[in-house]
């Protein structure tokens, strides 16, 4: 199957890609998805005092699909509320990216590791 | 050597030899994903889809050639009640143990009174499988109003139409017909590959199981340059067809004028213009054979399947010709290849061979 | 020009060797006879090419002519060697033998044969990828008709004990079928001194042309079976519909060149393949080779790159042409059921790469292909979160993975 421009694109140059300190009591981490089935993301946002998102990171075990869905989102949150993050869509991403019908699991995927990133942050600031 | 056996086979034309080059060039598995696999997969796509489109069919499943066409569309269905008729290739009457035969008539044509009764004995209906041009005498069968009957009782239908790509109108839409089988090496593709157009709705159990290509119908590796070689082969013979067609029939009316005392067997029917089914009064067709042979001239007796066995044409006698006249029959087919030059060969040798047979009689 | 990738996936198809199809044109165009014409020149001649290309196939296998059967390919040759078979006899004995790392049409033709009724024993296969020949001994009862083992894995490469195989089913009184297409050209095979009594193979996988294939038949002691495909009666009864001329001819020549060159072809392959190996050996960590190492045919690795994953890699290694898996599973996510059944473990099967190495590789195409690998297996490890917890010292096993 061929791969769309902007998949090709986050594929080759992806953005954000690394690790913030877990402990830090201002980062959330979602990790998703299972090494059997074939994709693992792990999804990080650092959000400052005013709860907003000013910095995410990724890592994802998987195609260049969900590379480029973790890649794009971790774009996309940037600068937003985690309110504002926690409304992000699969469908939105799968549209942008173009994906064909068999990698919509690939956007699904990146919309959980937004929401158990901001979850995992909202425990550590249980009045947040 | 002058050629005059297409109905066994028709020279490779050459815009399927030129794209086959071009796809032996470039292999690779189109079941692969990378990009070589992708790139013949266009090319088979491509094929598929213009094929399709030029008879007005649904689906195409590919095959090794026309016998497995036949076979997968007999025995795909299931177990169900097969009707075919007495002139079909070896390849229908054979593909079940007993099917149920519907005779012709001494022209050569089906009995369509016989077969509508036929059809309305059974309690369930089934398959009629009826060839839409006769390979040994090129007569034209009334499909379509066997397709009303068919219809009118439940029946599915399949058609072989391998000998009539190319020269008679072909549309699966207008013939009504469920299935039908085509080969590439009767209409100047390659041998070793053929297919089966289908309607949509119907999944056909496999002969072939494996990966799963064509529909889960037909599984193996797509022989990409025979696919493309085929394609265009078919293309141009669909393209060329009213141009040939009456090229042809000139010539096939050059012989019979010329050749008075020759019988024309399936003369009163409707037939192509490329095939002649000829007996020589008081020759076998084997000596005939071999005075052409020795002339430089291929034709032969029956369909190719059969005669090697030398065998009387069942075709021919399904038709009614007494013994006599079916061992004095000889088939010559022509094509696209085929010139005036050879046919004016062709009524000289077969002129000379009467003659010299008379005169061993006389004498 | 367009530069080409580099082929690395000859387990799925072969080019079609240029003095092949040199062989096979001329009876595309001149020499088109039917080769079942027998009333003139043009027929003979074409049956003439014929008989030359099944001694051809036969000598490759040390059999009678009289013993190859042309089919369309390997996958037609398995479905009629086991459905044939298991169908003629059906009326005396009713059980086959498997093995469940075969190719997809001999597991569906037997998947097909259980559900008419009959019994299917899928022998495993060791965690190298070969049988137990004491399972196969125990499987065979009074009501085996014949065991199908491959001689050669599509995915893993490994080979299989055929000559043992072969006796245990002669003294038991089983047929013993093997699909040798991946196996004819790359490794010795005598039908006698193996004792196999059906062996399919096909054209494209040995640098022949695709849609054509063979099935050998023993006579002695004879082996009947039940056409799939019914008709003139061509091929002995076993197979009707016109041959290809120009597709036997490409087949038998395509045998005659691999028996001539095998000897310095496998040295050759073993070299490029073991140079391949410690490229990536020395450069990484954590691969591993799947299947067995020294009972595999030369021109094949399957590796595992643990912690990334094949697809990924492999849209990273676009000019490279090979596969994850089977080329006919590869469109699916599943992992590969071979390596499944060698247990390894479904993750580690998700980060396999196929590569094959064949006639017309180079040892620059090899160092520029590990070269590649190496560098994507880098970057994508290190974008890895797996990666990440197997540098850290955690257990992937040990987290509570959300499996969707």
């Amino acid at each position: 199957m061929a791969y769309s421009e902007k998949v090709i694109d986050h594929y080759e140059n992806p953005r954000n890609v690394g690790s913030l300190d877990a402990k830090d009591a201002a980062v959330g981490t979602g990790l998703v998805g299972a090494p059997a089935c074939g994709d693992v993301m792990k999804l990080q946002i650092k959000v400052n005092d005013e709860g907003i998102i000013e910095d995410a990171k990724f890592k994802t075990f998987g195609c260049g699909s969900a590379i480029a869905s973790s890649s794009l989102v971790t774009e996309w949150i940037k600068g937003k509320s985690l309110d504002e993050a926690g409304e992000i869509k699969n469908t939105t991403i799968a549209q942008h990216l173009s994906l064909p019908p068999v990698k919509i699991h690939c956007s699904m995927l990146a919309e959980d590791a937004i929401r158990a990133a901001i979850r995992d942050y909202k425990e550590k600031h249980p009045r947040a | 050597m002058i050629y005059l056996d297409y109905n066994a086979s028709v020279p490779l034309r050459p815009c399927a030899k030129k794209a086959m080059v071009e796809a032996y060039d470039f292999e690779g598995n189109p079941s692969s994903p990378h990009a070589a696999g992708r790139k013949v997969r266009a090319l088979i796509d491509e094929a598929r889809k213009s094929l399709l489109k030029r008879i007005h069919g649904q689906r195409l499943v590919f095959t090794s050639g026309g016998t497995e066409a036949n076979a997968l569309a007999l025995s795909g269905l299931g177990e169900m009640p097969l009707v075919v008729s007495s002139v079909e290739h070896e390849s229908v009457l054979k593909a079940y143990a007993n099917p149920c035969i519907v005779p012709v008539t001494a022209a050569g044509i089906l009995d369509l009174m016989y077969l509508e009764k036929l059809l309305a004995s059974f309690d369930t209906p089934g398959l009629l499988s009826l060839m839409l041009v006769n390979n040994e005498t090129g007569v034209i069968q009334p499909l379509q109003e066997a397709v009303i009957i068919a219809r009118k009782l439940g029946w599915n239908v399949h058609t072989d139409a391998s000998q009539a790509l190319g020269h008679i109108p072909l549309s699966f839409e207008e013939l009504g017909v469920d299935m039908m089988t085509l080969s590439s090496h009767k209409c100047g593709g390659p041998t070793g590959i053929g297919a089966l157009i289908l309607k949509e709705e119907l999944q056909l159990h496999p002969l072939i199981r494996g990966g799963g290509q064509e529909f889960g119908m037909r599984s193996g590796t797509l022989a990409t340059p025979l696919i493309v070689g085929f394609a265009a082969a078919a293309l141009e013979a669909l393209s060329e067809r009213e141009e040939q067609t009456k090229r042809l029939q000139g010539l096939q009316k050059k012989v019979e004028e010329a050749l008075p005392m020759a019988q024309v067997h399936g003369e009163e029917s409707p037939r192509v213009g490329h095939v002649l089914c000829l007996g020589m009064p008081g020759v076998s067709s084997e000596l005939q054979l071999m005075s052409f042979d020795l002339k430089g001239i291929a034709i032969s007796i029956g369909s190719a399947c059969s005669s090697g066995k030398t065998k009387e044409s069942q075709v021919l006698k399904a038709m009614g010709l007494s013994s006599e006249d079916v061992k004095c029959a000889i088939r010559m087919s022509m094509g696209w290849k085929t010139s005036e030059d050879d046919i004016d060969n062709f009524i000289k040798a077969w002129n000379e061979i009467f003659l010299s047979q008379q005169m061993k009689e006389a004498s | 020009m367009i530069k080409r990738p580099i082929y690395l996936d000859y387990q799925a198809t072969t080019p079609c060797d240029p003095r092949v199809l040199k062989m096979m044109l001329p009876y595309f165009t001149e020499e088109f006879g039917n080769p079942h014409s027998r009333s003139h020149a043009y027929g003979w001649k074409a049956e003439e090419a014929v008989d030359k290309a099944r001694e051809q196939v036969a000598a490759i296998l040390c059999a009678d002519p009289r013993e190859v059967i042309f089919t369309s390919g390997a996958t037609e040759a398995n479905n009629l060697a086991v459905k044939g078979v298991a169908h003629f006899y059906k009326d005396k004995k009713n059980h086959i033998i498997t093995c469940s790392t075969e190719h997809k049409c001999v597991l569906d033709s037997c998947r097909h044969l259980e559900q008419e009724g009959f019994k299917v024993t899928y022998l495993p296969v060791k965690s190298n990828g070969i049988i137990d020949l004491d399972d196969l001994h125990k499987a065979i009862t009074d009501q085996t008709v014949i065991v199908s083992i491959m001689a050669v894995n599509n995915e893993i490469g490994v080979i299989q004990p055929l000559a043992e195989i072969g006796k245990i089913c002669r003294d038991a009184g089983v047929f013993f079928h093997t699909d040798a297409a991946q196996a004819v050209g790359k490794i010795p095979l005598d039908v006698n001194a193996m004792n196999i009594d059906l062996l399919s193979l096909s054209g494209h996988k040995l640098y022949g042309p695709k849609g054509v294939g063979a099935l050998y038949v023993r006579r002695k002691p004879r082996v009947r079976l039940q056409a799939l495909i019914n008709g003139g009666g061509q091929e002995r009864g076993m197979r009707s519909g016109s041959l290809s001329t120009p597709l036997c001819v490409g087949l038998g020549e395509a045998c005659a060149l691999a028996q001539t060159e095998m000897t310095a072809e496998s040295a050759r392959l073993k070299a490029l393949s073991a140079r391949f190996y410690k490229a990536i050996q020395d450069s990484l960590e954590e691969v591993y080779l799947n299947g067995d190492a020294e009972q595999r045919i030369p021109g094949n690795l399957n590796i595992s790159f643990a912690h990334v994953e094949g697809e990924g890699l492999m849209m990273g290694i676009k000019e490279l042409a090979l596969s994850s898996g089977s080329a006919c599973t590869s469109a699916s996510l599943e992992p590969s059921y071979v390596l499944r059944a060698l247990g390894v473990e479904v993750e580690m099967a998700h980060t396999s790469l196929r590569i094959g190495f064949g006639r017309f590789t180079t040892e620059e195409d090899v160092d520029t292909a590990a070269e590649m690998i190496i560098k994507e297996v880098n970057r994508l490890r290190d974008m890895s979160p797996l990666w990440e917890m197997s540098r850290q010292g955690i257990d992937i096993k040990s987290i509570q993975w959300a499996e969707h």
